[in-house]
């Protein structure tokens, strides 16, 4: 070796104390950042009821006028886009469905879809460049110059709420925001605001739970007693309850998205790291520390 | 040392001119025409895919993703990632895989592979790279996680990104000393050598990282990906894989080395191959064992005897028989009867393997419910070969030219392993 001992403990050392700071404070920021988003704060939510939704659709165009998105082909008066299921689409931020209900066949039920702004977004921590940002209000924006297009966040959301302009050559991320500029003036979100019949509620998370709550407690017969998003995915700032189970009214059936967060999935992994940036590069130069010398040996006995 | 001494460190002019600015520019320019005869069979469909290629990416990046591929809103990743990506920098693997064997276990015997096999490991991540950019929707942005333009320290693809950055400046510090030889520029050489074990046990320690980030980048997919693949592990199991898919790569890529470049290589490496390829499958086999237990104890772990008897479960089952059981027992066989083209074959059958398992997690097993599935278009798979076809150009390139395969007459190396010394070795290697 043309490299002295000492002279090369001494680089290795360095370069792995470098690494070791940079590798280190990942995790702990990614750390405190969940930390933080799990405090209880006073995030605002959305409770959608979906028994006093009557699928006038006033919210996708109060949504679609509000985000200045593209005009639908079908006009949002047209009853005939209820024939098939929707999903949101770079186009549309929030969809209205229809599904059949149970105890009332000429009552159908309508659900609306959107982002469920989750209490620890998938997305904003796939997001490699922070592109898509837990809010301190609660909703989850994207900061459209940071992204660089990876498409991380579609695969990491349990909901697949972030859709993606593929027909674009300088595509972006789309999906609701929940009107976060119009929440930090004060004002409700558009959908909100324009719902006629109340079944959108903007408020306090913590405030809608206890009307979702009390909702369901005092009509039993009424409301199936579940308050889709209070866990999902770790608790979502969107809230859902209805009259029947979530899993028939679109809502993703609650052992699929599972109850755990998120970001937790992939926390132990992360925490891994600076172990082993420490533990691998010391073992590494211990065996070849070892090895090397036991051949040195081997070779003087040679010659001797 | 001493020899270190005879290398002319201020040698008035050296062979190639390449020690002055204009010299080196005239050299390299000199280098960069083709040798040998241009249209053979392989030049002419390997340009025609391409040149093709190139086409399709240029609409790409006019019309954007959707008039290339098949990806969709349920389908977020295809190939492009799925395969020139996870799977290739499974692949690429024999790399940190070797160097952990030759400089750190000081195995020297492998040596002779190691140089190419490193060669090939930064060529595939230079590429995949590339392959990269052409997946993202706004690749100009590319440098904003480098340059911290909001650090995303919470995420895995950070990891991943830099480590694969990082790991890629390793691996060119590895191969550099070549570069420098082909240059002439002893200088350059001697120091570029003075960092090679620090870059070997840091790429070492990245590569870990970020090959196992990569299984990682799927844990937040956990309610997409069908449970039989599904697992806690899947960063570990992406390690494990990596070694055995490196090693097949490398048993693969040297024995089509050695017919293409058999000018090349000097006769004390062509006698000592088959033992050289016998003792990856040994290693190829121990990962492979060691997957397969993992992949039992996922298995009885999640309770999944129920899915068995399903389309995806026999489609699993594929995986498991044809992908690592029916490995294990022919690299079993080979070594046992020292059976250098049955260890070829195998190898060849575990990197099929390995593409069907990153293929199934990407891909295939992702979002196995979804009613409308993602099949990659013909186009995608033609950019694929296409990228494909360009590592091997510039493979073929710098082996013609750089002492990769061979070694510099003026740059012997400095440990190099004596008969009797490998014989030491061969026995240590198989008493492991
Ligand atoms: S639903 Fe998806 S896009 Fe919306 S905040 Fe949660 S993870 Fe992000
Ligand atoms: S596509 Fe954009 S927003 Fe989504 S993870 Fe990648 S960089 Fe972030």
């Amino acid at each position: 070796m043309t490299i002295t001992r000492r002279g090369f403990l001494k680089f290795a050392g360095l370069t792995g104390s470098a690494l070791l700071a940079a590798g280190a404070r990942a995790p702990a920021k990614a750390a405190t950042a969940a930390a933080g988003a799990a405090a209880d704060k006073e995030f605002f939510g959305m409770l959608v009821d979906t028994t006093k939704c009557i699928g006038c659709r006033s919210c996708e165009e109060a949504c679609n006028a509000r985000n200045r998105l593209p005009e639908p082909k079908e006009s949002f008066s047209t009853d005939s886009v209820f024939e098939r299921q929707r999903d949101t689409t770079p186009e549309a931020f929030t969809v209205v469905n229809r599904f059949p209900n149970e105890k009332e066949p000429d009552k159908p039920v309508f659900v609306r879809k959107e982002c469920n702004h989750c209490n620890q977004p998938a997305c904003a921590t796939a997001c490699l460049v922070k592109a898509l940002e837990k809010t301190p209000e609660g909703p989850v924006i994207y900061n459209k110059d940071r992204c660089m297009g990876c498409r991380y966040c579609m695969l990491s959301c349990p909901f697949d709420a972030p859709k993606y302009q593929y027909n674009s050559p300088s595509p972006y991320v789309m999906k609701c925001v929940f009107c976060h500029d119009r929440i930090v003036k004060g004002e409700q979100p558009a959908c909100s605001e324009a719902c006629p019949e109340g079944a959108s509620l903007f408020g306090k998370r913590r405030d809608l739970i206890e009307i979702a709550r009390e909702r369901i407690y005092k009509e039993p017969g009424k409301y199936y007693p579940h308050i889709y998003g209070e866990h999902e995915a770790g608790g979502t700032e969107w809230l859902f309850i209805g009259s029947a189970a979530p899993e028939k009214l679109g809502l993703r059936d609650r052992e699929n998205v599972g109850t755990s967060s998120y970001p937790e999935k992939t926390a132990g992994f992360l925490y891994a790291v600076p172990h082993i940036f420490i533990l691998w590069p010391t073992f590494l130069f211990g065996l070849s520390y070892l090895t090397s010398q036991k051949n040195g040996k081997e070779n003087e006995h040679g010659e001797e | 040392m001493e020899r270190n001494n005879t290398i002319p460190l201020h040698a008035a002019k050296s062979p190639t001119g390449a020690d002055t600015l204009k010299g080196f520019l005239r050299f390299v320019l000199s280098e960069l025409k083709p040798k040998g005869k241009i249209i053979t069979p392989f030049n002419v469909i390997s340009g025609i895919i391409i040149a093709v290629g190139l086409a399709l990416i240029v609409i790409r990046f006019a019309f954007g993703l959707a008039s290339v591929t098949n990806l969709s809103q349920e389908y977020p990743w295809g190939i492009w990632i799925g395969f020139d990506v996870v799977t290739g920098v499974a692949f690429a693997g024999g790399a940190y895989t070797l160097c952990f064997v030759v400089h750190i276990l000081n195995f020297k015997k492998y040596e002779p592979i190691l140089k190419a096999t490193v060669l090939n490991g930064f060529l595939a991540y230079c590429f995949y790279a590339g392959a990269l950019l052409l997946d993202l929707g706004r690749p100009w942005n590319v440098v904003n996680p480098i340059i911290g333009n909001a650090f995303g320290y919470s995420s895995v693809l950070f990891l991943v990104a830099w480590h694969f950055l990082l790991y890629t400046v390793c691996q060119f510090v590895e191969v550099f000393p070549a570069v420098a030889e082909w240059l002439y520029w002893p200088k350059v050489r001697k120091y570029a050598k003075l960092c090679t074990t620090g870059a070997v046990i840091f790429g070492i320690t990245l590569s870990t990282l970020h090959q196992s980030g990569l299984g990682a980048l799927f844990l937040m997919a956990s309610n997409k990906i069908h449970p039989l693949w599904y697992s806690g592990n899947i960063p570990i199991l992406f390690f494990v894989s990596s070694v055995f898919a490196g090693l097949s790569m490398v048993i693969a890529e040297s024995t089509i080395s050695h017919r293409v470049f058999r000018d090349q290589i000097d006769p004390h490496h062509h006698a000592s191959f088959d033992d050289i390829l016998i003792g990856l499958a040994k290693g190829a086999l121990g990962a492979l064992f060691a997957y397969f237990f993992l992949k039992v104890i996922d298995f009885v772990h999640g309770h999944q005897w129920t899915q068995l008897n399903t389309p995806m479960g026999y489609w699993w089952m594929v995986e498991m028989i044809g992908g690592i059981i029916i490995p294990i027992v022919l690299f079993t066989y080979a070594i046992l009867k020292n059976n250098r083209k049955l260890v070829q074959v195998t190898a060849v059958i575990t990197a099929l393997g390995v593409i069907l398992n990153r293929l199934n997690i990407s891909v295939i097993a992702f979002k196995w419910y979804a009613a409308n599935r993602y099949y990659p278009s013909w186009m995608e798979i033609w950019v694929t070969a296409a990228v494909i076809c360009m590592e091997i150009w510039a493979f073929r390139w710098i082996v013609g030219r750089m002492p990769i395969l061979r070694e510099h007459p003026d740059f012997p190396e400095e440990e190099h392993a004596h008969p009797e010394e490998a014989e030491v070795v061969k026995w240590k290697a198989s008493a492991m």
